[in-house]
């Protein structure tokens, strides 16, 4: 006599299988991969300066009491040069915005700031990446907010588009 | 006006699939003979018209008729005719309708050629058959219409990826796609089974050929897949353990389970119902596989192809199809009779070891792929990879390995422990040989596994010889030298898998034009480098001379760009050596002018797909040895006008 | 079937000759550190991190930049004599557990461990139960 249970256990094992599969459809995994620093200090960094006509970029920059956008960019990044816009709206309704340039060179920043504009009070060279890294940051571009005692307190991933501006100028203002 | 012929070609396919189905159905139940005779003939035609709607496709590609959309879509008037013919399955739909094109012509071979199973079972599943190209071509036709046209055409073609212009692509994916089908057959065949209540070893000697094609065909699919991402992705990596390629995998293990369970249920009508159980499963992993690459749940695939509504509509196939066998062996399987008993030191015993450890690697494959996903519901993100699955699969399956070198040597139904140890003594003592001479020459500079790996190689590799001792080797059937020769290329392959793991050197190194360097008792000489132009692409070449002992070989490996669509790959060079291969990669160029490049040297690496030649070898004598004498009958009787 | 082609291509990273930068690699991108030890060490942790732009394999055997910023980040971390898994604990503070192929010893992981083992065990006992009552029954018989 075979035992009933086990002949069904297939299609239970089965059915669990679908509805996993279907979950997968229903929430497509997420595919942006977010820092796990939110909410702690920004890492100590002294970066050189990028661009001819900016200052460089430290992280002391960062604890002085207002709250800073860092924007990581590079020149070779399209999607960079697709958020420039939004950049300059948020630098003209105030924000202070610093940037990092990932892996580029300064006649490459400063073509770049010319043709697409300019919205950053300093700007740091990562030629290898590692502050990038350090802030746990997985391509270009992304935006971190830094509160005024030097604490992440927000990342957007990826370029920051029209319907985004509100809300990070919002969340600014919420770190003051 | 080749498109509309193909487009109404599979309309036709699809409608008579409809009536294949019907007509065994109807026939089955009320017992009509006048129904049933129509079902074989329905079958041939409508592997005809679906192959006459793949033809029209593949002209399509090969006129480069941008007017189409599939063309427009992926290929392009520039490229070589390799291509724009390969390119007909190089996307979605062309690739399903290369899968029902498939499973209609081998519908029609179980038509035509099936001949010893019982009538109603024969017809139950030609019908099941039937019912799920059926769902396929729904697939299509509502959802992946390759005939599609383009209005205004387009100018030209966006073009195949570079990557895929490669002679792989023409062969690899046609012969993957090939098992796939052949599992479905096997899969008909268990719901024919089931639903006529006759599951005995007849039954598993008509699905046998079905089951050993599909596994020959899988084992060379991913031998050659294994060996292409090898030498086109330039990092010397052969497997990864990457989400698709375990897709791939799992309908490996699974048919290769059902391999050895088919043939104990065909020679001594043992493990009926597990039997019926494994071609259910062995078919629904190909179409999990399908699922995972098409549907782009998980990250490894989000390349192309991807889209939720065709990943919806594989989960409907797979939930119909599965989902109602798995529900008819519940119902129908208790009703089995229960097969021939053995004893628990037997070949029928350890081949259900085998089973059970392939088994449990499946489900490690499996969960270790799924994983990601079940911890994503709980919004935590993990990464499985290779340090798991070499940790968990590896060890079972060097376990299986052991057992394969028993298996052969033990005979059915039941024997003696003592005579069966007796006859392991020869691998035993190799095994034991093997491990001093490692412990001596390598301990500590190899990983346990790769170790375990060669010592198990060695044992497999004379093990597998065994069963041929004491015969008359002219006499053996050829059967019993496929088993030898697939056994002999598990051993193969696991010793170079175990060998590329222990003793690869690595040399990152930048040069300049004149430069040598030695590694791995190889002197390498970057000569030169300067551009050159292919077909549809340019390139950096280097010019390499490798020597070692007094003769020199040269090597070019090239960083190549292509215009259309704008890509970059790396080819590399392989020098193969009886010893190994030499695998040298050029690089980007640094700030002082010197090139990046990267050198392995790779000792017995071939061995894996060497191995993996040898297994699917096996596989054909084996088809060869157990259905010549049947496929003569046929033949003859096919000849002498007895069809229908 | 196409599996091993989108794996292909997911391995590779096809990006377009844009998104990557003109600069060169970075100085331990593709150099072996000098003493073998060492880099073995660093060769060992790099095949358990995972790409971060290519998402599907570790950056050991990756073209994207970004890989081989990380490549020379660990290498040179390994010159300084760090420890790999010190260097690990760093990259998960700041990607996660995702960035490490090689298991934690979280509890959420723990049934990746643990089911394999149950499949063994039951899929053992099954069979066992099988073949003996088979053998009693022969015997009997």
């Amino acid at each position: 006599m075979k035992s009933g249970w086990l002949l069904w256990l297939p299609l239970a094992l089965f059915a669990a299988l679908g509805a996993l599969f279907l979950g997968g459809l229903l929430h497509p995994e997420e595919r942006v991969i977010t820092s796990k620093m939110i909410g702690k200090p920004l890492p100590a960094f002294t970066l050189p300066q990028a661009a001819s006509d900016r200052p460089a970029l430290v992280s002391a920059e960062f604890a002085q009491g207002k709250p800073r956008l860092l924007n990581i960019f590079a020149s070779w990044c399209v999607p960079c040069a697709a958020e420039s816009p939004q950049l300059m709206a948020l630098a003209q309704a105030g924000v202070p915005i610093d940037g990092i340039a990932i892996r580029d060179a300064r006649e490459d920043v400063d073509a770049f700031l010319a043709r697409w504009g300019n919205p950053y009070s300093h700007i740091g060279l990562d030629a290898r990446s590692s502050v990038q890294i350090a802030l746990g940051s997985s391509g270009v571009p992304e935006t971190f907010l830094i509160d005024g005692q030097g604490r992440i307190v927000f990342q957007h991933v990826g370029d920051i588009r029209a319907e985004d501006v509100p809300g990070i100028i919002a969340k600014w203002k919420a770190a003051q | 006006m080749i498109a509309e012929l193909g487009l109404a070609a599979l309309w036709l396919a699809a409608s008579l699939a409809l009536l294949q189905l019907a007509l065994a159905a109807f026939g089955l139940k009320q017992g009509r003979e006048d129904l049933l005779g129509g079902v074989r003939p329905v079958a041939v035609t409508q592997a005809l018209l679906v192959a006459l709607a793949f033809l029209c496709l593949v002209l399509l590609f090969l006129r480069s008729d941008m007017s189409v959309l599939l063309v427009a879509m992926n290929s392009h008037s520039a490229k070589p005719w390799l291509y724009k013919f390969a390119g007909t399955w190089g996307n979605h739909e062309g690739s399903m309708l290369l899968w029902v094109t498939v499973m209609g012509v081998a519908g029609a071979g179980v038509a035509l050629f099936e001949r010893t199973l019982r009538r109603d079972t024969h017809m139950a599943t030609l019908g099941a058959q039937a019912a799920i190209s059926l769902g396929f071509y729904a697939f299509l036709l509502f959802s992946s219409n390759p005939f599609a046209r383009l209005d205004p055409p387009a100018p030209d073609g966006q073009g195949l990826n570079p990557l895929l212009q490669d002679p792989g692509l023409a062969f690899h994916p046609p012969t993957l796609y090939l098992g796939y089908v052949g599992l479905s057959v096997a899969f008909s065949f268990a719901v024919g089974a089931l639903m006529t209540r006759n599951v005995d070893a007849a039954f598993a000697r008509a699905m046998r050929p079905w089951v050993l094609g599909a596994w020959v065909l899988l084992t060379l699919g991913i031998t050659a897949g294994s060996y292409w991402a090898y030498y086109e992705l330039g990092w010397g990596g052969w497997w990864f353990w990457d989400p698709v390629e375990n897709a791939s995998l799992m309908p490996w293990l699974a048919a290769t389970a059902l391999l050895h369970s088919v043939t104990v249920l065909a020679t001594r009508d043992a493990l009926r119902a597990w039997t019926v159980m494994l071609a259910v499963v062995a078919f629904s992993m190909s179409m999990v596989g399908t699922f995972l690459v098409r549907s782009g749940i998980l990250t490894s695939v989000h390349a192309f192809a991807v889209d939720p509504e065709r990943g919806s509509f594989i989960l409907a196939l797979l939930a119909i199809y599965i989902g109602g066998a798995l529900a008819l062996f519940g119902l129908r399987v208790g009703t089995v009779r229960e097969g021939e008993q053995f004893e628990m030191m037997s070949r029928e015993a350890l081949l259900v070891v085998n089973n059970l450890l392939l088994t449990v690697i499946l489900g490690v494959v499996l969960i270790g792929t799924l994983y990601p996903l079940m911890t994503e519901a709980f919004g935590h993100k993990v990464s499985v990879g290779p340090p798991y699955f070499d940790r968990i699969a590896g060890p079972l399956a060097l376990i299986l390995m052991l057992a394969m070198i028993v298996g052969p040597l033990t005979r059915w139904r039941r024997d003696r422990a003592g005579v069966v140890a007796g006859r392991l003594l020869w691998p035993a003592i190799v095994m034991l040989g093997l491990v001093a001479v490692l412990a001596v020459t390598a301990w500590g500079r190899i990983g346990v596994l790769p170790f375990l790996g060669l010592v198990v190689a060695g044992g497999v590799a004379l093990g597998s010889l065994i069963p041929l001792t004491k015969r008359n080797l002219r006499r053996t059937p050829l059967f019993i030298w496929g088993m030898v020769i697939a056994h002999l290329g598990c051993a193969v392959s696991l010793a170079g898998m175990a060998s590329e793991s222990a003793f690869n050197v690595e040399k990152l190194i930048a040069m300049a034009p004149g430069d040598s360097v030695e590694t791995a008792g190889w002197t390498v000489r970057f000569d030169r480098v300067a551009p050159i132009a292919g077909d549809n692409w340019t390139a950096m070449q280097a010019d390499v001379s490798a020597s070692r002992g007094g003769a020199t070989a040269r090597l070019r490996p090239q960083s190549r760009f292509f215009t259309s669509p704008p890509t970059t790959t790396t080819e590399s060079a392989i020098l193969t050596k009886w010893d190994g291969q030499l695998y040298v990669v050029l690089g980007d160029r640094l700030d002082d002018g010197r090139w990046q490049m990267r050198i392995w040297w790779k000792p017995f690496v071939t061995l894996i797909w060497l191995g993996g030649v040898l297994i699917a070898l096996g596989g054909v004598l084996a088809i060869i040895g157990r259905e010549r004498r049947g496929w003569a009958l046929k033949l003859r009787q096919i000849r002498a006008g007895e069809f229908g | 079937m196409r599996a091993l082609l989108c794996f292909l291509l997911a391995l590779l990273l096809v990006q377009p000759v844009l998104a990557q930068t003109a600069l060169p690699p970075a100085p331990y991108a593709d150099r072996q550190l000098d003493d073998p030890a060492q880099e073995k060490k660093a060769r060992d942790l790099m095949l358990t991190i995972r790409c971060l732009t290519c998402q599907s394999q570790s950056i050991a055997d990756s073209n994207a930049s970004m890989a081989g910023d990380l490549r020379s980040e660990i290498r040179q971390r390994i010159a300084a004599g760090e420890e790999p898994e010190h260097i690990r604990q760093w990259l998960i503070e700041r990607y996660g557990d995702w960035i490490s192929y090689e298991p934690t010893a979280d509890p959420i992981l723990w049934p990746l461990w643990g089911l394999p083992i149950l499949l063994l065990i039951v899929g053992g006992l099954i069979a066992m139960g099988r073949i003996r009552r088979r053998g009693k029954k022969g015997d009997g018989a």
